[in-house]
This record gives structure tokens, sequence and C-alpha cells, in this order.
């Protein structure tokens, strides 16, 4: 479950497979939160700025990849004359150790942070063994 | 008799490989420009229009209702605490995100009118809109014929 793909540099800007972005725009890693219950893996990553259709989530085999675009924050008529964090994408890739059911994997977001709860599958849950009295 | 240049390889591990790997390794540290230190937070832009100013923050994770915002004179002030996340008999994995109170003050260029403070919490983005104050505003000057 530590396992962490090291495919964005935090806070360094990232070309994409094909080349130059289109937008010139810096990926940021977010930082994230993971435990883990008896039945669920649950992340929490913090994306502020990322709206609802701005998030994307792919689990394959058992890599889980979160993207988030955050949405244009340009102030029209306004100068920006202090800066202190840029507008970017968020980027970042785990592995799982667990094998997860897919089918109930549940995702919000609130408040910039995306909250995903990964159940266990089935299989992967420990069972309680019972000792027998020989 | 022969000698290899180097008796390494011999070992099945070449130390010369892994200090380049080393090298690597701190470069990419290095390069990176430690942004992760401590940093105030919440991280603030400011934004300047003609009688307005905007400031905003990325606060994640921070419920509208845990934020003050408080004004006085020309100095904005953002308190507020983040909570962490009950959760019972979880096994953390990876505890990046950081909990608990801040506070941060903020010049603003100019003073402001009190009563025109319009804040908005949007995607854990706090925008915080402020007029300038009527008095405070530059006043062109006419020039009289003689």
């Amino acid at each position: 479950m530590a396992q962490e793909f090291r495919t964005v540099e935090q806070r360094t800007p990232q070309t994409t497979e094909a080349g130059q972005r289109s937008v010139p725009r810096p990926i940021f890693l977010p930082p994230a939160d993971i435990y883990e219950t008896r039945d669920n893996i649950v992340v929490l990553a913090e994306m502020p700025g990322v709206a609802l259709d701005g998030v994307d989530i792919t689990l394959e085999r058992r890599v889980l990849t979160i993207r988030g675009r955050s949405a244009a924050n340009d102030h029209a008529g306004y100068q920006r004359v202090y800066n202190e964090y840029a507008n970017g994408d968020y980027e970042r890739a785990f592995t799982l150790s667990e094998n997860i059911d897919r089918d109930r994997i549940e995702a919000t977001l609130k408040d910039g942070v995306l909250h995903l709860v990964l159940p266990k599958a089935e299989t992967a849950k420990a069972r309680k063994i019972e000792l027998k009295p020989g | 008799m022969t000698m290899a240049l180097s008796e390494f390889p011999r070992l099945g591990f070449d130390p010369f490989v892994e200090l380049r790997r080393m090298q690597s390794e701190m470069n990419r540290l290095f390069s990176s420009g430690f942004t992760t230190t401590a940093r105030d937070f919440p991280p603030i832009n400011i934004w300047l229009g003609d009688n307005s100013v905007v400031v905003t923050g990325e606060l994640p994770g921070v419920m509208p209702d845990d934020v003050t915002i408080s004004l006085q004179e020309d100095v904005l002030t953002l308190e507020g605490a983040r909570r962490p996340t009950q959760e019972q008999e979880a096994s953390w994995q990876r505890r990046e995100r950081a909990y608990g109170t801040f506070s941060r003050a903020v010049q603003l260029p100019f003073r402001v009118d009190p009563d025109k403070v319009q804040a908005r919490f949007n995607n854990g983005i706090l925008e915080i809109e402020l007029e300038r104050l009527e008095a405070d505003r530059p006043k062109k000057i006419e020039i009289r014929g003689a």
C-alpha cells in the first residue's frame, strides 16, 4: 500500500507522453492521507480549486490514478500582485496492495479534498480462523 | 596475468553505479526546491483591481464555518482550524496532510470598506473581495484655466 509511483515530482511541471502540453500548466502532487479500516482503504487527497467535473479517477489492476484539473482562476480586470501558490493540475498514482471491489468504489469531493473509499474485495478481507480444541 | 579494471563487478555490486544513482537522487532532491518545507498557511495570492483587492487562499479540507475572517484598518486576518479525520481502528498508510489551527495576517495595499467585503468558498479556495474606502480613493484634481 505504501508503494507509490514516482510519476510526478512535487511542484515540478511535467510534460506528457505526447510531448509538450498544450497548455503550459504545472502538475502538482496532491498531498494525501491513506488509511485502512477492516473493510475499506480510504484515500484523501487535497486538490484545491478542482471542481467535480475536473476529477478523473482510474483503477487499472492495482494502480490507482487520480487526476484533477483546476478551474481557471482568472480575475478579469485584476492584476496579480502577490503570488504564493500557482494554478495547475494534480496527478498522483498509487499501487494498492489489496484487491479492490471496483464496483463499490465511492468518490466524493468536498472543500477541495477528494475522498475515495475503496472497499476491499471479499477475498482480500482478513478472515478470523477459529481454533478447534484438539 | 590480466586484471579487470574494476574488481567490484565480481562482488555482484558496483559501488560506482550506486554512487551515480545517489548523485542523481541528490540532484533531484535539490532541484525540487524544498517546497515542502514549512510555509505560511494558507498560501495566498493577491489580485489588485482599480478600486478593489481580491485575496485568494488555498484551504482544502477546511469547513467554511471553521474560518474566521476579520479586518482591522488595512490588515486582514484569516484564522481557523483544520480538523483531523476521526476514524477508529484505522491503520495509517500515509499521512501528509496537516491539521491544527492557523492564523495569518495580510497587509492590504489600502484601507478598505468593512461593509463591502465579500467572501466566497469554492472547492477549497477562499476568495475575499474588498473595496477601497471611498475617502481613501485617489482624487482627480481639475486644473482651472487662469
